[in-house]
């Protein structure tokens, strides 16, 4: 059994390596909407959910209003609840630690604690703190790095920046769509917030193209 | 957006993300067992992400403008078909756009 932690940690360290390396990506696209490379950092330290970040700033870039922004991230957020009630009965942790687990729940240390299952409990929990620490920090840390370096750039236009982002979130999107029907809803979520574009305020199309997933997820298929 | 409604932003996404996380730790499971709201929440990435494309890649404030970011995302999904990592897609995207932007 002797393996079994080291290749649970092999797990987490590839995977937190991964993507952390998106955080050049989130840094950079914070900085091309306005914030500040410390305002960029906090984001990864605070937030710490990658698809809500990068929500918030893309609506603040296509000039959104606070409240689309908020509201979008929250949206995106709603998927770690429901990994925090998978995973508060196996970590079993409570106070401070209850705390940092939940800081650190979201789709990479949820996803490789429950693919430890077969090696047991501990890899589970080993797969969870691993990873969720390995995230956080290689994140922050390419945060930083993208934000500086965007910043030292200057027009987010010269260098493409303006279209690294939207090709960030068409990257983000892309893994997730693995059957035709998740392809159909991309694209009449793409669909409804071009026909939206010219009828609502910015930001409202983004936030608003939750009621394509609402259409399509209410009845059972 | 001004300075304050940046910080505004920051802070308020950084406290509601934090509690959703910690709510999740601290309910029962039936509460979220809702079947209609698994479906619909499983899907919300999807949409939103699909409508972040549109919105900062064919649009500027609140009208359609096809300009040289479209050429990125082009590329990038040109990328995305031939398997590109990630990073690959991203600079892909960057420097065909750059390369447009500056044509013109």
């Amino acid at each position: 059994m002797t393996r079994a932690p080291s290749a649970t940690v092999r797990d987490a360290f590839s995977v937190s390596l991964t993507v952390g390396f998106y955080g050049v990506a989130f840094g950079a696209a914070s900085v091309a909407a306005g914030f500040s490379v410390l305002q960029s950092c906090l984001f990864s330290l605070l937030t710490f959910t990658g698809a809500s970040q990068f929500a918030a700033v893309g609506v603040v870039a296509s000039g959104g209003a606070g409240l689309s922004a908020i509201g979008a991230a929250a949206m995106l957020g709603t998927r770690n609840a429901l990994y925090g009630i998978q995973m508060a009965p196996l970590l079993k942790v409570k106070g401070l630690k209850r705390i940092a687990a939940a800081q650190i729940t979201i789709d990479e240390s949820t996803g490789v604690a429950l693919a430890q299952a077969a090696r047991g409990i501990g890899a589970v929990r080993r797969g969870f703190w691993f990873t969720g620490t390995g995230v956080f920090i290689f994140w922050n840390v390419f945060t930083f790095l993208g934000a500086y370096g965007a910043k030292s750039l200057g027009n987010p236009a010269s260098w493409g920046l303006d279209a690294a982002v939207p090709a960030a979130f068409l990257g983000l999107v892309w893994p997730r769509l693995v059957t035709t029907f998740l392809r159909v809803v991309a694209a009449s979520a793409m669909v409804f917030a071009l026909i939206m574009t010219p009828w609502l305020p910015a930001g409202l199309p983004i936030i608003s193209s939750v009621l394509v997933a609402v259409a399509f997820g209410w009845r059972e298929r | 957006m001004s300075a304050t409604m940046l910080w505004v932003v920051l802070l308020s996404t950084s406290a509601l993300c934090f509690t959703i996380k910690f709510v999740g730790h601290s309910v029962p499971e039936r509460w979220l067992a809702n079947a209609r709201l698994q479906r619909i929440n499983a899907l919300v990435p999807i949409a939103l992400l699909s409508a972040l494309v549109i919105a900062e890649g064919l649009v500027t404030k609140t009208h359609i403008a096809l300009d040289h970011r479209l050429a990125g995302l082009a590329a990038a999904l040109a990328a995305l078909f031939a398997k590109a990592p990630f990073p690959v897609v991203v600079v892909v995207a960057a420097v065909t756009s750059a390369l447009v932007y500056h044509a013109h």
